[in-house]
C-alpha cells in the first residue's frame, strides 16, 4: 500500500514546529502504525535524514506510551485501539495521513510527536494512591467487595494513561483520566478512608496543571483505547462535591 | 511535591456546580415563562389578568427577579471562566480535527449563550419597558395582550424572536444533559434516559416558545 504522510515535525520544545510531507510507500496491510512508522524512518536515515521521533514502548496497547493523533482522532479512527493496534489494512490505499502530537498546554511537543505527560504524573502524585501499607494479598474473602464495585473498579483501572482523552477533548480536558484513577480505588475498601481528600487534591492538581474544563462532549470516551466510560466523571463531580461538603 | 488544594468553586469542576445549578434556576424560570405565555391562546382577558396579577405581587417580583438577574449573573461569570481557562489549555490547535460524539448542540453553547443573552436585554426593551416596541412612545403597559400581537405582526421581530427560541433549545438540550453528569446523575440504568429528558424538555421548551409568534403570524391570534 503506498500513503502520503503529513507529519508534525519539531527539533525540541521551544523550536517552531511544521507538518512535513513523506512518501510512504511498499507498506504491508499488515504492518502496524508504529511499524510503517518504523519503516519510514530507516528510509529517512538511510537518506541521512532526522528520522521522525514518537513514543511506544510495549507495542500490545497495554503500556499508554504511544499515541498521536491521526487524521484528527487521537490513536486513529479505530474505537477501543491504541495507535500501536492500528494496522495499516484500516486505511484507504493512496491516503493521506495527518499525524500530529496530542496537543496540550499541560503537555508541552518534546520534539517531533513526543509530548511530556507528566502532568499526568503530577496528578497521581497528589493523591493516587493509599497512603498505608495493604500488604501482601489478603485471603480472598477476608475483605469483601460487592461485585459490582469490583467490576467497576477493574473499568476504570483499564486506564493506561495514554492522555488520548486529553488530545481528543475539544477543551484539553484531563477529567476522564483523573475521574478514572480516582474511581478505580474509591470504588474498592481500602480507597474509603482517603477518598474524599483525594478527590480534592487530585483535582487541585489537574487544574494546577492547565488542563480545560469538561463541558461533556463526550470525545475522551469516544477516543479512550481502553473505553473508559465517562460515568466516573460524573462520579468524581459528586465527590467533589460531598467532599467540599464534608470538609472542615 | 505537596499540590495546593483549591476551594470548591477554584475548581472547574465547583464552576460547573455554579453553572448547573444558575442555569437549573434560569431553566426553571423559562419553563413557568413559555406556560404564562401560552395563555394568550386562551384571550386578552386571560392573558391581560394574569399580567396584573404578577405585577400585583411588588415584593416578591423584585425578589424573584433578584434571584433571576443573580443567577444570570454568575451563570455567565462561570461560564467565561471555565471557557478562559479551557482556550487556554490548548493554544496550538490540530491541523486535521474530527469529533465522533460531540453535538452541535455542545459545541455552540459558547456563542448560543451570548447570542441568548443579548437576546434579552432586547427582548425587555421590547416587550416589558416598551421603548423598542413598534407602537412605542404609545405602548400600553397594561394591555399585554395587544402589546405582543403587534410586535409579533412585523415579521423580522417574530424571526429575531424564532431564532432565539432555537438558540434556547439547542442550550437546554446540551445543557440539561450536561447539568446532570455535573451534578453527578449518572447510572448506566438511566443513562439513556438523560439524552431523552434533556431532548424532550428543548422540545416542548421551544415549541411552546415558538407558538406564540407563529400563531400571530400566522393569523390565528388577532389584536382587539
Ligand atoms: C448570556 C447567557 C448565557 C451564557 C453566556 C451561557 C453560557 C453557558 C456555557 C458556556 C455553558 C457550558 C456549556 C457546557 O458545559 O457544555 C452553559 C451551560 C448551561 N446553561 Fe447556559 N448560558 C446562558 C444562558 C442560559 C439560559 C437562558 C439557560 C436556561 C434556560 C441556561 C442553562 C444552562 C444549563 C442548564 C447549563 C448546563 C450546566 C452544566 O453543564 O452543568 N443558560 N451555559
Ligand atoms: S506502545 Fe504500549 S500501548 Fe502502544
Amino acid at each position: 500500500m503506498n500513503f502520503t504522510l503529513k507529519v508534525w515535525r519539531q527539533a525540541g520544545p521551544e523550536a517552531p514546529g511544521r507538518l512535513v510531507t513523506y512518501p510512504a510507500d511498499d507498506i504491508s496491510p499488515d504492518t502496524s502504525f508504529l511499524e510503517m512508522l518504523d519503516i519510514v524512518n530507516e528510509r529517512l536515515i538511510a537518506k541521512n535524514e532526522e528520522p521522525i521521533a514518537f513514543d511506544h514502548d510495549c507495542r500490545e496497547g497495554i503500556c499508554g506510551m504511544c499515541g498521536a493523533v491521526v487524521n484528527g482522532y487521537a490513536h486513529g479512527h479505530e474505537r477501543g485501539t491504541t495507535l500501536c493496534q492500528l494496522h495499516m489494512r484500516s486505511f484507504r490505499d493512496g491516503a493521506t495521513i495527518y499525524i500530529e502530537p496530542f496537543r496540550a498546554k499541560a503537555f508541552p511537543v518534546i520534539r517531533d510527536l513526543v509530548v511530556d505527560r507528566s502532568a499526568f504524573d503530577a496528578i497521581i502524585t497528589a493523591g493516587g494512591y493509599i497512603s498505608i501499607r495493604t500488604g501482601a494479598a489478603p485471603e480472598a474473602n477476608a475483605i469483601p467487595v460487592p461485585k459490582e464495585n469490583a467490576e467497576r473498579a477493574m473499568d476504570a483501572a483499564a486506564c493506561i494513561g495514554c492522555g488520548a482523552c486529553v488530545a481528543s477533548c475539544p477543551n484539553a480536558s484531563a477529567m476522564l483520566f483523573t475521574s478514572a484513577k480516582l474511581a478505580h480505588l474509591g470504588l474498592l475498601p481500602q480507597g474509603q478512608p482517603e477518598r474524599f481528600e483525594r478527590v480534592r487534591t487530585m483535582v487541585s492538581a489537574m487544574e494546577q496543571a492547565g488542563f480545560g474544563s469538561c463541558t461533556n462532549h463526550g470525545e475522551c470516551e469516544a477516543a479512550c483505547p481502553k473505553e473508559v466510560s465517562m460515568d466516573f466523571i460524573a462520579r468524581m463531580n459528586l465527590d467533589l462535591i460531598r467532599a467540599s461538603l464534608k470538609h472542615r | 511535591m505537596t499540590t495546593k488544594v483549591m476551594t470548591f468553586y477554584g475548581t472547574s469542576v465547583g464552576k460547573k456546580v455554579v453553572m448547573a445549578v444558575t442555569g437549573f434556576i434560569v431553566f426553571g424560570f423559562v419553563t413557568v415563562h413559555m406556560l404564562g405565555n401560552l395563555q394568550i391562546f386562551l384571550g386578552p382577558e386571560k392573558l391581560n389578568a394574569y399580567a396584573r396579577f404578577l405585577k400585583g405581587t411588588g415584593a416578591f417580583l423584585w425578589a424573584f427577579r433578584g434571584v433571576l438577574l443573580l443567577s444570570a449573573v454568575l451563570h455567565i461569570l462561570s461560564a467565561t471562566q471555565v471557557t478562559l481557562q479551557s482556550w487556554a489549555a490548548r493554544p496550538e490547535g490540530y491541523a486535521v480535527r474530527r469529533y465522533r460524539e460531540t453535538t452541535y448542540a455542545a459545541r455552540t453553547m459558547r456563542w448560543g449563550g451570548p447570542i441568548i443573552g443579548v437576546f434579552v436585554v432586547y427582548h425587555l426593551l421590547h416587550f416589558t419597558t416598551g421603548q423598542l416596541h413598534p407602537s412605542a412612545p404609545h405602548f400600553d403597559g397594561t394591555d399585554v395582550y395587544n402589546n405582543v400581537v403587534h410586535g409579533f405582526q412585523v415579521p423580522w421581530t417574530s424571526a429575531v424572536y424564532l431564532l432565539a427560541v432555537l438558540m434556547v433549545a439547542l442550550h437546554l438540550y446540551h445543557g440539561v444533559w450536561s447539568m446532570l453528569q455535573t451534578m453527578g446523575a449518572a447510572h448506566p440504568r438511566y443513562n439513556r434516559w438523560r439524552r431523552f429528558l434533556a431532548a424532550a424538555f428543548a422540545l416542548l421548551v421551544g415549541c411552546g416558545m415558538a407558538a406564540v409568534p407563529v400563531a400571530v403570524l400566522a393569523g390565528w391570534v388577532r389584536p382587539v
